[in-house]
C-alpha cells in the first residue's frame, strides 16, 4: 500500500511541474514585461516607475533564469503580496479557506444525499412515465446558467421572503447558519440536475449486474435490493467521479460567494479578476491543480482500499 | 480584416457548408444510415432539432451583413425589424408610456418591453444568437479538430505518442476550468473580445473530446478490420482518414452538439465575471449581468432577465435533448 502511495505522488511530480510550466507561459511569456506593468501600474503611469516595476519583479532578466525562480517560489508556496490589497497571498488564502469550506462541504454533503436519493427513486421507478418526468426535470435543471438561479433564489429567499439576510458573513456559533443556508441550498440546487443524471446512469447499470438478479431471484424486496446492494456498489464508482471534483466545486461557489458578500476564495478571485490582480490568479491556478491533483491521489487510494478487485502494482 | 461584413459572410457560410459536408459524407455511412433511421422516430429529439435550426436561422440573419449607401453594414435581421422604434429608456412589455412616467408615451408597441437604452428587448434577444452562434462555432472550429485529431493519433500509435498526448492533457485537465479560461483570457495580447473567448474555451474544451477519442480508437483499432487494412499494405495516413476518422465521427457530432450548450452557458458565467463577451455587444450573459441592477429597481425591470434566460434556456435546453437522442439513435443499448 505505501508503495503504490509512493508511486502515485512521484507520478504527480511531472503534471505539477507542467501545471506550473503553464502558468510560466500564461503570466510570464505571453505578455510583454512592458504590458505586465501597465496592467500593475495602470495606464497612466510613468516609464520610470514602469521600469522600476519590471526592475524589482526581475522581468527583465533572461527567460530560463526567470523559469527557474518561478518554479521556485511556487514550489515553496512563496505567493508574495496581492497588487490591489498589498496582503500576503498566503493570508488572504488562509482566512479565505474558513467560509468557503463552510459553504462547500455542507453543500457538497447535502447535494450528494439529495442526488443520490432522487437517482435512486428514479432507478426504483425505472422506465416508468415518472422516471422520464424526472430525468427531463434534470436536464431542464442542466440547461440554466448559475447566475440566473443566484439571482432568482437570493430574490425569492432573502428579499422577497425575507427567510435570510440577503447577504453578509460573521462567524457566531450557531448563528452563522443564518448566513450560509440559502449558499448551502444554491448550491445543492446548481448541481442537482447534472449529479442525479449522472448516478442514475450509474446505479442502472449496475442493476443489470448478476448479483441484483440473484438477489431478486432469492426474493429480496426491490427496496432492499437497491438500498443495500446496489447502494453500496454504486457508490464506489460514483466516489471516484465526486470525490475528485471536490476542488472544482469549491470554484462553482465562485459566483455564490460574490453575490452574498461571504468573505471566501471565490469572493477574492471575483475580486483579483475584475481588478486583474495577476498574483492572485497565479496562485489560485496553481492551488487549484495542486488541490485537484492530490485529491486524485486520494481517490485512487481510498478505491484501492474500498475495492479488493484493484491491484495496487 | 475579421471585422470586415465579406469576411464573416464567408466565414459563416463556410462553417455551415463544412457542417453540411460531414453530415452527407456520414450519410454513405452504415452505421450513420442506421443512426438516423431510428432518429426519426424519436419525437423529442426531432422537435429539439427543430427549435436549434430556429435559432441557427436567427442567428445567420444576424450574421449575415451587407454594405449600406452611407458605408456601413446592416444585417438582415435588422432590414425584418427595421419597423420597431427605439424609445428613450425603459418601458415594461406592451405598455403605452415610458417606465418613468416623465418621458411621455412609446412610440410604438414592444411585446418585451425596451431596455436602459430604449431598444427592443426581443429584437436585442434575437440578435444575441449570433453572439451565441459566433462563440459556439469558433470554439468548435478551435475545439473539435484538435481532440479528435489527437484522440485518433493517441489512440492509434499507443506508445510514446500516447504517452505525450495523455500528459499534456492531463496537466491541462488539473487546472480547473474556470480559472484556465480566466487567465487565458486576462493575459490574451488580443485583449477581450470574442476570439479570444472563443480560444480560451477552445482550449479548455478538447481534452474531454481527446478522451473519449482516445478510447474509441483503441477499441476500434483492436478489431480485425485495422488489422485487415495494414495486412493489405494500407499507409498509417490511410487508415486513420479512411477507416478511423469515420467510425469515431459520430462521437465528435454528439460532443458538438453536448459541447455547444456548454459553451453557451460558459458565456452566461463569464459574462458576469467580466471576462465574457465584451460590453455592448447584445449576449444573453450581458444582459443576464445586467439584470442584477435592474431587479433592484422600483418598480423592478424583470423583462430582461427573463428573455434572455427564457432564450438561452430554450436553446441549452433543445441542445442538451438533441444530443442525447443522438446518442440513443447512434448506440441503442446505452441510450
Amino acid at each position: 500500500m505505501l508503495s503504490y502511495i509512493i508511486r502515485r505522488l512521484l507520478y504527480a511530480v511531472p503534471i505539477l511541474l507542467g501545471v506550473i510550466v503553464i502558468t510560466f507561459v500564461l503570466f510570464r511569456m505571453v505578455q510583454s514585461p512592458e504590458a505586465i506593468a501597465t496592467i500593475k501600474l495602470g495606464p497612466k503611469a510613468s516609464r520610470l516607475a514602469k521600469d522600476e516595476f519590471i526592475k524589482s519583479e526581475g522581468l527583465d532578466r533572461p527567460m530560463p533564469e526567470q523559469l527557474v525562480k518561478h518554479i521556485k517560489r511556487l514550489a515553496t508556496f512563496n505567493f508574495g503580496t496581492s497588487w490591489k490589497t498589498g496582503r500576503s497571498l498566503s493570508d488572504t488564502f488562509l482566512t479565505g479557506a474558513g467560509p468557503s469550506l463552510l459553504i462547500t462541504l455542507p453543500g457538497f454533503l447535502a447535494g450528494l444525499v439529495a442526488s443520490v436519493g432522487l437517482a435512486l427513486y428514479q432507478v426504483f421507478v425505472r422506465n416508468s412515465l415518472l422516471d422520464r418526468s424526472l430525468t427531463f426535470f434534470a436536464v431542464a435543471l442542466m440547461s440554466i446558467p448559475a447566475v440566473v438561479y443566484i439571482i432568482f433564489l437570493q430574490a425569492v429567499g432573502a428579499l422577497a421572503l425575507k427567510y435570510f439576510p440577503a447577504a453578509g458573513f460573521n462567524y457566531e456559533g450557531f448563528g452563522t447558519f443564518r448566513f450560509i443556508a440559502l449558499p448551502i441550498l444554491i448550491f445543492l440546487v446548481l448541481n442537482l440536475g447534472y449529479d442525479a443524471r449522472l448516478y442514475r446512469a450509474i446505479f442502472l447499470e449496475e442493476i443489470q449486474q448478476d448479483y441484483v438478479r440473484t438477489a431478486l431471484a432469492k426474493g429480496v424486496g426491490n427496496v432492499r435490493v437497491l438500498g443495500t446492494h446496489v447502494l453500496k456498489n454504486g457508490m464506489i464508482s460514483l466516489i471516484t467521479l465526486t470525490v475528485a471534483e471536490l476542488p472544482k466545486l469549491i470554484m462553482g461557489s465562485l459566483l455564490i460567494e460574490n453575490f452574498f458578500s461571504i468573505p471566501g476564495l471565490g469572493n477574492v478571485l471575483v475580486l483579483a479578476i475584475q481588478t486583474s490582480d495577476l498574483p492572485v490568479i497565479l496562485a489560485s491556478v496553481y492551488l487549484g491543480s495542486l488541490a485537484y491533483i492530490f485529491s486524485l491521489i486520494l481517490t485512487d487510494v481510498a478505491y484501492a482500499l474500498a475495492d479488493p478487485r484493484i491491484r495496487l502494482s | 480584416m475579421f471585422d470586415h461584413w465579406l469576411t464573416q459572410d464567408l466565414l459563416v457560410l463556410l462553417g455551415m457548408g463544412l457542417f453540411v459536408w460531414v453530415l452527407w459524407s456520414g450519410s454513405h455511412h452504415e452505421r450513420w444510415q442506421r443512426a438516423w433511421i431510428r432518429f426519426r422516430q424519436d419525437r423529442a429529439g426531432l422537435l429539439a432539432l427543430i427549435v436549434v435550426a430556429i435559432y441557427l436561422f436567427v442567428g445567420a440573419l444576424e450574421v449575415l451583413q451587407f454594405p449600406t449607401k452611407n458605408g456601413g453594414t446592416r444585417t438582415v435581421l435588422d432590414v425584418f425589424v427595421s419597423g420597431i422604434h427605439d424609445e428613450r429608456s425603459y418601458s415594461a412589455p406592451l405598455a403605452q408610456a415610458h417606465l418613468d412616467p416623465s418621458m411621455g408615451n412609446l412610440k410604438g408597441l414592444h411585446l418585451l418591453g425596451t431596455n436602459a437604452l430604449g431598444k427592443d428587448v426581443l429584437v436585442q434577444t434575437l440578435k444575441a444568437c449570433k453572439t451565441a452562434l459566433i462563440i459556439g462555432g469558433l470554439t468548435s472550429a478551435i475545439y473539435l479538430p484538435l481532440g479528435t485529431f489527437f484522440g485518433i493519433l493517441a489512440g492509434y500509435f499507443r506508445r510514446w505518442v500516447d504517452d505525450v498526448i495523455q500528459y499534456v492533457y492531463t496537466t491541462l485537465a488539473s487546472i480547473p476550468e474556470i480559472l484556465l479560461l480566466v487567465a487565458i483570457i486576462m493575459v490574451a495580447p488580443g485583449g477581450k473580445n470574442l476570439g479570444t473567448l472563443s480560444f480560451a474555451l477552445g482550449v479548455t474544451a478538447w481534452v474531454g473530446l481527446c478522451r473519449l477519442i482516445r478510447g474509441e480508437t483503441m477499441r476500434q483499432a483492436e478489431r480485425p478490420y485495422v488489422a485487415a487494412a495494414r495486412a493489405l499494405g494500407q499507409s498509417h495516413a490511410r487508415i486513420v482518414t479512411r477507416h478511423l476518422l469515420p467510425n469515431v465521427l459520430h462521437l465528435v457530432l454528439i460532443n458538438f452538439v453536448l459541447g455547444f450548450s456548454g459553451i453557451v452557458l460558459a458565456e452566461a458565467v463569464l459574462s458576469y465575471l467580466g471576462v465574457g463577451t465584451p460590453v455592448g455587444t447584445p449576449s444573453w450573459g450581458n444582459m443576464i449581468d445586467g439584470a442584477r441592477a435592474e431587479l433592484g429597481r422600483d418598480p423592478v425591470v424583470w423583462w430582461n432577465l427573463v428573455s434572455a434566460t427564457g432564450a438561452l434556456f430554450t436553446l441549452v435546453l433543445s441542445l442538451n435533448l438533441l444530443g442525447d437522442a443522438l446518442r440513443r439513435a447512434f448506440d441503442p443499448k446505452r441510450g
